[in-house]
């Protein structure tokens, strides 16, 4: 789980000119963990105290000079080093006040960084390639650098322990720089069909490994791993990649963004879209690589550039015209807290959209306004729109944009917008057969929020099939669409709402309290999940046989959709026998299967009581009669509880009863209704723990009986045979 | 192999008596064990734990405390007795009342000289230990109230009492008491109980250890008077009290069934400077810990629920050996029911009754019949019984107490009617062992000095035919009897390791057996080689040609290939033989936890081989049983074995006695454990 903390500005961004590629040359660590050495693109370098949001020094070049690269803490010698002018090289210590009295180095070569790592000596990269310790440099500064990079090729991004860059005209090559023994190797970054460009690369050393992390422009970020110490090969190879993250990216092309390894899991994003976000705001995201959720996102103001660092638990993130330091914290993630965090943030994503399209008047309009118009839709729905490869046919098309992007390991899949429930009908079921069973999860979960969102904002829109279909995939549950259910009750859809009871492992309370609600107040029948409705016509026949065998009464069976009973109050009064079995269901067939369907849901008892107590009077007492009845049903005749069939367990009826009882109790017994009620539950109940007494007694007895069975020497004689060999 | 019919039988209800008093005797390594009945037993420490000798006990007769004096026994009662026992002739060799009412405590110095005995009335009273008697000396100085405890300091010139509520020392020479030491009387419940002191022990550093009733073990200092440290370590009793010879250690046996060991430790590792401290804690016993023993590498305990517990202390085993492992003795090392294998009946002796009982007879395999007990005979007189028999047909029946020796009459009818035979002759008064010839019409009784009477038995009249005398002018007792079945020669083997060999028809000594240095515990002649079958109290087998006068090829054999190590670490010895007679190589053995028959025409096990083989064998084709089967096929499927023996209608008859049975049998536990308490 990582969390974005509220975060601060250190010092404010002077950027030269508006289209300047970055604002700042670069952040560096010094040598506490508090501190940081920020080189702007003009003359000065500044090292900042960071809880403190204050500067502790700062150094300027002349007039006329300016820094080429940013300025490093070199932890060896203490000391600052900086280049100007791209050759010379200078470096100073705290107490020096000016550039003019530091020392200073021309070399013979343009510099393009200089790397210092934590516990060695700095590094020197120069522009066309070559590399030298620092320390070795200053010794002969005229010393001739070799060139290693071809003419056309340049330098593009650097990481901490691998020199990467790329040539500019057709192929992007990374460079892989060694130290002990020193060597180079060249390795060719893939780009694709899609020519997609590296923005960023990040790397990080773990295990003897290089893990190499490469944001293209095409919004994919590729890992590729390097071992630290595998065998040296000549020539250019081919850098192997893996898929880690394929996101949403609105024209199929990023310009500028960065990318942190915050830790194994988790990665720290500049410039990438926020997948249900609009267009035109910026996030600094952190994506779990794990469970490619997006673990927290937070939104910056103004320009971004592309420009990415962290130090020690905060990320440095220049945006507008300040540097912003924002803390953050990554646990380990597990996939609970993955898919949790993840529908929390779908919700905060949606509170900040706020486009909905009219549908109607789009019907009218041609496919490229409609297109247009839809965009902010298409970008909250995290739409990527590669034209190549839509499957659809072009009559749907006209109505609907549907687009895949078949990447081979992952398909997204996203829906724009459809008209005719039909459509939709037929797309799922296309959709469903054609997806591969790894994907399916993420597939039907994208399906059903976007359907349930949809059915929100269009009250007209309600595809019952489609939503029944995903539920059956087993691949919904609540946390993931969690809207689903609620949509459901909203449109009085019971039977989708008994699927998803069915379905869904992960109900909360709350929702099991007011699909109860819903159910007892009142029923339109629909077509009820059919195991459920005949393992309660069965028992309900039971009961009419019962009854009018043993009593001479004959309870009316209820109309099916009618939907409450007062019927028990006309029965056994002033009769004499403790034991009235003869209790004709309250509420009718179907009611009492969905009801069948709360009784069995997953439920901690102190989370249901709050949630309970919202019943009305009439509610409980309904609620009550039927779980008595359903106790005594089970009492009477053990076989209700029919094999295969799904059906409450006489446990969880009693736990029902318990909460019931306990969230109303002061309720109930100041109402008359319920008073009749309560007697006979008490009767009963009194009769069964009288009934557990008698029955522990037997088992006391029994008990024993047992233990003679396991040994076999109770006898004092007998004779047997025995053989041996 | 083959299938045996078995008459398994558990209605002997045999019940030990509880463990009263112990005393070790360093130099003999032997153990006497007083019970609550009043019998001793002697263990040879050194011959595998094996019960050496059996004093049956006597009514009037009670063992409160029992002490070596070198090679002799002495041990004193409730009765108010002091008694010396005959070692060889197992029966006490006289008594003096103490005067004193009951004897409570009994201690012996260490020069040997004197002992001590704690009395009801209060008084310590001293006895001259002469060559053949002890004689009264004098009284130490009266005190009131009952002595519990005695110990000696090693000078012999102090002696420690424990009494109740207090401690006194005694000078020995002037017979005052120089300290008075007051025993508190524990938590404030307890308070309007006395406090018995139990235990006392006197170091040589003058210390004196002291265990109570109200659950203490107190540490004192004599020479001042004071104490030096208490540690609790029960809720209830602690009875009994053990020192180790080197005086580094002590163990504490409590009422709850634990056993506490104290060490003399020095408070810093290497300092100078030590105390005692509670160090292990075992829990041998469910009952009272009544008697307890140190015997350097190993505690010895006894106590209400009857068995003997031999705990090793494993910080003072250098090598774990068969000797080192924890031993619990529950049944003695002798057979207590003998079996009539034409008629099929059992007897059953039990310390003052005999039983006899009818096996069933069952027509098909499996069916239940009950044994019928035909007759239990009570008889006169105090002394316990020490040997009985019964005849092969079953028509005669004798047993015999310390004094006397009865022999019966039995006719099996519908009812079994029992008369006594009277006139025996005058050389049966005793016997230590009885048994009958194959064919019923001898008796052998044996009886002191090694000898053995030959009694014919016929309706009309007993008569005496002879006495055996062992060459070896041995007097040692013996124990195991065996006639061939021919009626031509009779086994002979006593406790000194000895085994004669009788020729009956020419009524001479025949030969001796070439002693081995473990005492025999069973043995049987082979009914139609007559070779001797020997098994000792370390588990050897061997087989002794009579007729040849030498070891059998077979016992060679076994000798030299060594027998497999399983069969050497068994626990208990073997206390029967027979022989099958459907296959003339085979003999069955039996101890507390198995039986086995051994087949002399297979292999040997070696030590590779997997000794329990039976559930492999099982699952194997004829053929492959072949090529694994060895000579030992052991039935572990009887235990608590008592006896096992073989109808002349080929049947086995085992005799059981679970152990739960007697544990049902005790008194109700101090304290149960229960879970989490």
């Amino acid at each position: 789980m990582a969390a974005l903390f509220e975060g601060f500005t250190l010092c404010g961004v002077v950027s030269g000119s508006a289209r300047a590629e970055a604002a700042l040359l670069g952040v560096e660590a010094e040598r506490e963990e508090d501190r940081v050495v920020v080189t702007d693109c003009g003359r000065s370098v500044t090292v900042y105290k960071v809880s403190d949001q204050k500067p502790l020094g700062s150094w300027h070049v002349r007039q006329g000079q300016s820094l080429t690269c940013p300025a490093v803490w070199s932890s060896r010698s203490g000391e600052y080093v900086a280049v100007t002018d791209s050759r010379v090289i200078r470096i100073w210590k705290d107490d020096d006040t000016t550039f003019e009295k530091t020392f200073k180095a021309t070399v013979c070569a343009d510099v393009a960084r200089i790397h210092a790592a934590a516990d060695s000596e700095p590094v020197v990269l120069f522009a066309r390639g070559a590399v030298r310790m620092l320390d070795a440099l200053l010794e002969a500064p005229q010393q001739p650098i070799e060139e290693v990079l071809s003419e056309e090729e340049v330098i593009r991004s650097v990481c901490r322990c691998a020199q990467c860059f790329y040539s500019c005209k057709e192929d992007c090559y990374l460079y892989l720089q060694r130290f002990n023994p020193n060597s180079l190797h060249k390795y060719k970054l893939e780009t694709g069909e899609s020519r997609a460009r590296p923005l960023s690369l990040c790397a990080t050393v773990r295990n003897q490994s290089i893990k190499l992390l490469c944001l293209y422009s095409s919004g994919c970020l590729y890992q590729s791993v390097l071992s630290m110490r595998g065998t040296i090969q000549d020539g250019v190879q081919l850098l192997p990649r893996t898929l880690l993250l394929r996101l949403p990216v609105e024209d199929g092309h990023l310009s500028s963004a960065s990318v942190v390894s915050l830790d194994e899991g988790n990665l720290a994003m500049v410039g990438v879209p926020h997948p249900s976000a609009s267009a035109g705001k910026e996030f600094l995201c952190i994506w779990n690589t794990n469970f490619q959720t997006l673990q927290a996102a937070k939104e910056l103001t103004g320009r971004i550039y592309g420009q990415l660092w962290s130090y020690s638990g905060r990320l440095y993130v220049p945006h507008g015209k300040a540097l912003t330091v924002i803390p953050y914290e990554c646990e380990r993630s597990s996939l609970a807290t993955a898919l949790g965090r993840l529908q929390q943030d779908r919700s905060d994503g949606e509170q900040l959209v706020t486009t909905v399209v009219s549908w109607n008047t789009l019907l009218h309009e041609d496919t490229i306004q409609h297109q247009k118009g839809a965009r902010g839709v298409e970008t909250r729905q995290s739409v990527r729109h590669r034209g190549n490869n839509v499957p659809l046919a072009p009559m749907l098309r006209k109505f609907t944009v549907v687009s895949f992007t078949a990447v081979p390991s992952l398909l997204l899949l996203l829906i724009i917008r459809y008209i005719f429930l039909s459509c939709v009908t037929r797309d799922v079921e296309m959709i469903l057969s054609g997806t591969a069973d790894p994907e399916l999860q993420l597939v039907v979960g994208r399906l059903a929020s976007q359907l349930v969102s949809r059915c929100q904002s269009d009250s007209a829109f309600y595809p019952h099939h489609t939503l029944a279909q995903l539920v059956h995939t087993r691949c919904v549950c609540h946390s993931l669409c969690p809207n689903l259910l609620m949509l459901a009750l909203e449109k009085k859809d019971y039977s989708l709402a008994q699927l998803c009871l069915q379905h869904f492992p992960d109900i909360p309370e709350a929702v099991t309290c007011a699909c109860l609600k819903a159910f007892l107040d009142d029923l339109q029948t629909e077509n009820l999940e059919p195991d459920s409705v005949s393992f309660m016509e069965g028992m309900v026949a039971v009961c009419k046989r019962d009854g009018a065998l043993e009593n001479g009464f004959s309870p009316v069976l209820l109309e099916e959709d009618s939907c409450d009973v007062n019927a028990p109050t006309t029965r056994a009064k002033g009769k004499a026998d403790w034991l009235v079995l003869d209790m004709p269901c309250p509420v009718g067939v179907k009611k009492a299967a969905l009801l069948n369907e709360i009784l069995q849901t997953a439920h901690t008892d102190s989370f249901l009581l709050p949630h309970l107590k919202d019943l009305t009077a009439q509610q409980v007492v309904l609620f009550l009669q039927y779980l008595q009845f359903l106790y005594l049903k089970y009492y009477q005749d053990i076989s209700a509880q029919a094999p295969g069939l799904r059906s409450p367990t006489v446990t969880q009826i009693m736990d029902w009863v318990c909460s019931t009882l306990d969230a109303h109790f002061t309720v109930l017994v100041m109402l008359p209704e319920a008073r009749d009620l309560l007697f006979q539950l008490h009767k009963f109940v009194r009769s069964q723990v009288r009934l557990i007494c008698e029955l522990g007694k037997i088992q006391g007895s029994l008990q024993d009986l047992h233990k003679l069975k396991q040994t076999e020497d109770a006898d004092l004689y007998s004779i047997e045979v025995i053989e041996l060999f | 192999m083959g299938e045996f019919k078995v008459h398994r039988v558990r209605f002997f209800g045999y019940m030990p008596s509880g463990i009263r008093c112990m005393s070790f005797n360093e130099r003999a390594e032997r153990l006497a064990l007083g019970r609550l009945d009043g019998t001793l037993e002697i263990f040879n420490f050194k011959d595998s734990f094996y019960q050496e000798k059996v004093i049956p006990g006597n009514d009037s007769r009670s063992v409160e405390a029992v002490c070596w004096v070198a090679e002799r026994l002495f041990t004193a009662g409730l009765n108010g007795e002091i008694t010396e026992y005959d070692l060889e002739n197992l029966c006490p060799k006289y008594s003096l009342d103490a005067f004193g009412g009951p004897i409570w405590t009994v201690a012996c110095n260490a020069q040997g000289t004197h002992l001590a005995v704690g009395c009801e009335d209060g008084s310590i009273k001293l006895f001259e230990i002469l060559p053949e008697k002890i004689r009264f000396e004098r009284n130490l100085d009266r005190q009131k109230g009952r002595v519990l405890s005695l110990s000696w300091h090693e000078s012999g010139t102090r002696i420690a009492a424990g009494m109740l509520d207090m401690i006194r020392i005694f000078d020995v020479q002037s017979g005052h008491a120089t300290h008075r030491m007051l025993v508190d009387r524990g938590v404030s419940g307890m308070r309007n109980h006395e406090c018995v002191v139990w235990c006392v022990a006197f170091l040589s550093d003058l210390t004196v250890i002291s265990t109570d009733s109200s659950g203490k073990v107190q540490v004192w200092n004599a020479a001042m008077g004071i104490l030096s440290s208490t540690h609790l370590v029960s809720k209830s009793d602690v009875l009994s009290l053990a020192v180790s010879k080197d005086e580094s250690s002590f163990v504490v046996g409590t009422s709850e069934g634990t056993v506490v060991q104290f060490q003399f430790l020095a408070n810093i590792l290497g300092g100078d400077e030590k105390a005692w401290v509670r160090t292990k804690t075992f829990k041998p016993h469910t009952h009272d810990v009544r008697a307890l023993a140190e015997i350097g590498t190993a505690v010895v305990s006894g106590g209400l629920d009857t068995q003997l517990v031999v705990r090793p202390l494993l910080d003072k085993v250098d090598i774990m050996s068969y000797d080192n492992v924890l031993h619990k003795i529950h049944f003695p090392h002798r057979s207590l029911v003998s079996c009539a294998q034409k008629a099929g009946m059992l007897l059953f002796q039990f310390p003052a009754q005999l039983e006899v009982w009818r096996l069933g007879e069952s027509e098909g395999r499996g069916e239940f019949c009950l044994g019928t007990r035909e007759k239990w005979i009570p008889f006169q007189g105090e002394d316990h019984i020490s040997c009985s028999a019964i005849s092969p047909c079953g028509g005669w029946l004798a047993y015999s107490t310390v004094s006397s020796l009865r022999v019966y009459r039995l006719q099996c009818d519908e009812h079994v009617s029992i008369s006594k035979v009277p006139k025996l002759p005058k050389v049966l008064r005793s016997a230590h062992q009885l048994s009958f010839s194959d064919d019923s019409s001898k008796l052998f009784a044996a009886s002191t000095h090694s000898m053995v009477h030959v009694i014919s038995l016929s309706q009309s009249e007993c008569k005496h035919l002879h006495t055996f005398k062992p060459k070896s002018g041995s007097t040692e007792p013996v124990h195991l009897l065996a006639a061939s079945k021919d009626g031509k020669w009779l086994a002979a083997a006593n406790r000194g390791c000895e085994i004669h060999i009788y020729n009956l028809h020419k009524l001479k000594p025949h030969c001796t057996v070439p002693i081995y240095g473990s005492c025999p515990t069973a043995m049987g002649i082979h009914p139609t080689s007559n070779n001797l079958l020997m098994v000792h109290a370390d588990r050897q087998i061997f087989e002794y040609s009579i007729v040849e006068k030498q070891y059998t090829d077979w016992s060679r054999r076994v000798q030299r290939e060594g027998l497999h190590k399983l069969w050497l670490e068994r626990d208990t010895p073997v206390t029967h033989v027979t022989f099958n007679p459907r296959n003339a190589a085979q003999f069955m053995l039996h101890d507390t936890y198995m039986f086995c028959i051994i087949d002399q025409s297979l292999p040997l096990p070696d030590n590779k081989c997997q000794f329990y083989n039976q559930i492999t064998l099982k699952s194997l084709s004829e053929q492959e049983r072949l090529s694994h089967a060895h000579a030992f096929k052991m039935c572990t499927k009887y235990q608590h074995l008592l006896f096992l023996g073989l109808l002349d209608d080929e049947s086995l008859v085992v005799v059981q006695r679970p152990l739960t049975d007697i544990a049902s049998q005790l008194p109700a536990p101090v304290r149960l454990k229960k879970f989490a308490t």
